[in-house]
């Protein structure tokens, strides 16, 4: 550092330039990582119909089994089941998913690495441009994913969440990318934490909420006309638990949402002196709140769960997006803090 | 199916529709029943508070408030609106008339929220009347075949038909479901439980919130009130009083003399620029910190506190906040007449322009004679001169300062009217002219420009700042924020809380059960159902879930199940 200038800084955190490179590498690796990834789980996704055919094959083998062998076990469980379920077949060994989701691992392990280092080389939270909301962004959108793995079998999901996760890396080092610098007094808070902490987390759900919308709309598509050229398309569950996981996401987004936009509130009165001033942003976080909260609405109201519901998803994530790009691009407003 | 419903309540809908406006109601063959007035209204009522309703409404508001973040505001930025205006002349006006430059004050997007609003109050109030007696009423009886109910489960156990009760009862206590034991009948018992009856406590919480949320807002808007300052670095105190402020907007309930008074001193006031990035980055010369020490006397009066004030820190004085929003310069200027005597010297205020922080402002001089004299131009913290903009600067610091000034000669005040004290009134002035060429200067710090008359201008070395203060009464915010959080932890049990029932018989294994081994003492037979309100899909699991918690129960007291067996 100079010492000239470094003088004149009055205390403040003087920004690392070494460690915000190495933060950009890290990007960089995770990205190429993420890419494999996304290929390993193309790469199952394709195995798919010959996977079903087998294990249709084997499921036969094992009822006839069964049947042979005949009769309940019988157990010293003090509740059992009078019903015995159907004969279970283990399934075959997904190496591609394997691959894939292991490449999922090191890509967010990658990408956690390069948001610390983003965040130790400015000396605060990596939340004050559109670059770092990025690269916070997809590192919440793929740990929900790898989180969510954990619990339930979602490997065929892999390559629609990873895809979102790769674009919004790419666009991060290639649009948004801002040096690595302080900031403005108004954002030298600790809402900035809490508020921008919780705004990306919800986006990184509504995100993944829009993919499984997309997935719902896929699937109903090939229900409708009872499709049999995209077989793999098999590995992905159906419409209808598509659509449920859609809800299911939406239900944790947003209450996450409506804490971003009291947060937000909270803030506002601290810095500009008003909890809501109708600035362009406050508006648009309305907006996406208001949209996805006719969502939750429509999927109770008779005649408007199912596609039309699933429509009104998809402008919540359109809304989402215009508030993430546009409004912090183009539109002049209190929060003009994209760095660009 | 649900289209079906749909048609149906559509054509509901045409028939009240059409009897309701008579004469086409005598057109068509078929009569519905008359609604007459009141039925109409109840129609109406019923429709407006119709999910339906409330669906269409809620995208509507989405709607109607983009506008208002696409074109300039004139409760944001009024001047943007102005010049909005200038730069579209067809359409500026139309879009004026449709209140595109005032959206959330116009009344189409108040009909809209407010129809919102009647629908949310005429949805929630008869609700919450059927919730409080949901919550008083009895469990229902268990149906007779809980195999048909959305999920069920059979199992059997060893142990004995009491302790299986006890241990579902238990089970199903400790997981907070309301239960009912009935009494054994015909060699079985059975247990009634529900579950997750706040869901719809928190569904009606948060939709309550939400009605005070904006009726705190609504109070804000008519009880509080705003008043906006500059206040000149080591200048004097700034007093708070109705007619001190240089823009007051106070809220239709406040009366002026609710303001109190107090007073606030800027002692000094500390701003920081980047400078430890390459001159050419987007980051350079951006501010990094605002601060004010001040001296404050709440009540007038009473003895000074010494207090920082800061951006994400305001000072509370008189119930109200002061915050820190806006600084700049108020460079001191000292006008001497052709004999030397001062006839003007203060701390004049500069408006930035952007954030280099060159600034316009003006110099009124009424004590200049015979004809009153007003400058005009710019400051330029760090001045520089650039081919093709002229006279810019290029560091928002004083690192140069200079005045780039003109001058006119006249009546500064030509009508009575409050002015800018950034801009001169030039209606009655005439420019001061250098041979054939405007009068102009550029002053430097510590130098002097003299007039074609003698009279002369100076720049003093130092340049204070000002602190632009907003103080702020909103009685509103706290019931705002109580009831923002209140409704937030509604909707997060309403999100995540299930209503469900359970029911559960405890019975004697039939003995036609070919796979039972003959001879084996008789078991125990657990039937159960559940039955969910609203869509459920992990309802099985919770149910599976539930009986594997009973046969943990009974594992974890082995003397009971000894003594069954």
């Amino acid at each position: 550092m100079n010492s000239l200038t470094s003088d004149l800084s009055l205390g403040g955190h003087a920004t690392n330039i070494g460690l915000a490179t190495t933060s950009n590498n890290f990007l960089y690796a995770s990205a190429v990582v993420l890419l494999l990834a996304m290929l390993a789980f193309a790469a199952d996704l394709a195995g798919h119909p010959g996977r079903a055919e087998r294990a249709a094959a084997r499921r036969e083998d094992a009822t006839e089994q069964a049947a042979a062998a005949g009769g309940d076990g019988g157990g010293t469980a003090l509740l059992e089941r009078t019903a015995a379920p159907a004969a279970e077949v283990p399934p075959e060994k997904r190496q591609w998913a394997g691959i894939g989701m292991s490449l999922s691992w090191l890509g967010a392990l990658l990408l956690g690495a390069c948001v610390v280092l983003r965040a130790v080389s400015v000396g605060r939270p990596p939340l004050g441009n559109m670059y770092e909301f990025s690269i916070v962004g997809s590192f919440f959108v793929i740990t929900a994913y790898l989180i969510w793995s954990l619990r339930r079998d979602v490997r065929s999901l892999g390559i629609f969440v990873v895809g979102p996760t790769l674009l919004t890396e790419m666009l991060a080092a290639l649009v948004f990318y801002t040096a690595a610098s302080q900031l403005m007094p108004s954002l030298k808070n600790y809402w900035l934490t809490i508020h921008v902490t919780v705004a990306i987390l919800s986006v990184a759900f509504f995100t993944i909420a829009f993919s499984t919308t997309i997935l719902y709309f896929v699937q109903k598509w090939r229900e409708d006309i009872g499709d049999t050229k995209y077989k793999f398309m098999d590995a992905v569950p159906d419409s209808a638990t598509m659509d449920r996981t859609t809800y299911g996401l939406l239900i944790i987004a947003f209450p996450l949402w409506t804490f971003t936009l009291i947060a937000g509130a909270i803030w506002a009165q601290i810095a500009w002196g008003h909890y809501w001033s109708w600035d362009p942003k406050e508006v648009w976080t309305l907006v996406i709140w208001v949209v996805y909260a006719a969502y939750l609405h429509a999927r109770a109201t008779a005649g408007w769960s199912g596609k039309k519901a699933a429509y009104i998803s998809i402008a919540g994530f359109v809304c989402v997006l215009f508030n993430f790009t546009v409004v912090n691009m183009f539109i002049v407003g209190m929060h003009s803090y994209s760095g660009m | 199916m649900s289209t079906e419903t749909d048609n149906d309540a559509h054509q509901v809908a045409k028939a009240a529709n059409a009897s309701a406006t008579g004469k086409s109601a005598r057109k068509t063959p078929i009569n519905g029943p008359k609604l007459g007035l009141l039925g109409t209204l109840r129609w109406l009522w019923r429709q407006l508070t119709s999910m339906r309703t409330a669906l269409f409404l809620l995208l509507l508001l989405a709607v109607a408030a983009v506008p208002g973040s696409i074109f300039p505001q004139r409760s944001i930025d009024a001047p943007r609106v102005t010049s909005y205006l200038q730069d579209h002349k067809t359409m500026g006006p139309w879009l004026d008339r449709l209140s595109m430059f005032d959206v959330y004050s116009a009344p189409w997007f108040a009909a809209i929220y407010l129809l919102l609003l009647v629908s949310i109050i005429g949805c929630v109030v008869p609700r919450i009347g059927v919730h409080l007696k949901a919550l008083r009423s009895p469990l229902p009886r268990v149906p007779r075949r809980l195999g048909r109910l959305p999920a069920s489960a059979e199992r059997v156990s060893a142990a004995k038909q009491s302790d299986v009760v006890e241990a579902t009862r238990a089970v199903l206590r400790r997981k907070g479901y309301r239960v009912r034991v009935d009494e054994p009948a015909d060699g079985s018992q059975a247990i009634v439980a529900e579950g997750g009856r706040l869901r719809e406590t928190g569904n009606l919480l948060f939709h309550t919130c939400l009605i005070v949320v904006v009726l705190a807002v609504a109070a804000d808007h008519l009880m509080g009130w705003r008043g906006d300052v500059i206040v000149p670095e080591g200048g004097q105190p700034f007093v708070s009083s109705a007619g001190s402020f240089n823009t007051l907007d106070l809220g239709p309930w406040v009366h002026s003399d609710d303001i109190k008074p107090w007073s606030l001193d800027i002692k000094k006031l500390d701003v920081t620029f980047e400078r430890n990035v390459p001159k050419d980055s987007p980051q350079y010369g951006q501010p990094r910190d605002f601060i004010a020490s001040v001296s404050t006397q709440d009540p007038l009066g009473s003895k000074p506190v010494n207090e920082l004030l800061k951006v994400n820190g305001a000072v509370n004085l008189g119930g109200t906040s002061v915050y820190l929003l806006g600084n700049g310069y108020a460079p001191m200027v000292t006008v001497r007449d052709p004999s030397g005597k001062v006839i003007y010297q203060q701390a004049t205020p500069f408006l930035p322009q952007g954030n280099t922080y060159k600034s316009v402002g003006a110099i009124k001089v009424p004590a200049a004679s015979p004809k009153e004299l007003g400058f005009f131009g710019m400051f330029l913290p760090t001045a520089a001169f650039d081919s093709k903009q002229g006279p810019i600067s290029t560091f928002p610091d004083t690192d140069r300062p200079a005045l780039v000034l003109g001058a006119y000669q006249g009546d500064l005040f030509p009508d009575a009217l409050p002015q800018s004290v950034y801009t001169l009134n030039t209606k009655k002035m005439t420019q001061v002219m250098d041979g054939k060429q405007p009068w102009s200067a550029v002053v430097y710090a510590g130098q002097s420009a003299k007039l074609p008359d003698g009279t002369t201008i100076s720049l003093d070395k130092t340049v204070p700042r000002w602190a632009g203060l907003s103080a702020r009464y909103d009685p509103g915010k706290t019931t705002a924020l109580l009831a923002a959080l209140i409704g937030l932890a509604g909707l997060i049990m309403s999100m995540t809380l299930r209503r469900r029932r359970i029911f559960v018989k405890v019975g004697v294994e039939p003995d036609d059960d070919a796979k039972k081994p003959s001879g084996a003492p008789a078991r125990t037979l657990i039937t159960a159902g559940a039955l969910a309100k609203g869509e459920d899909p992990r309802l099985q699991v919770a149910l599976d879930s539930l009986l594997e918690g009973v046969g943990e129960r009974l594992a974890s007291n082995p003397k009971k199940q000894q003594a069954g067996s």
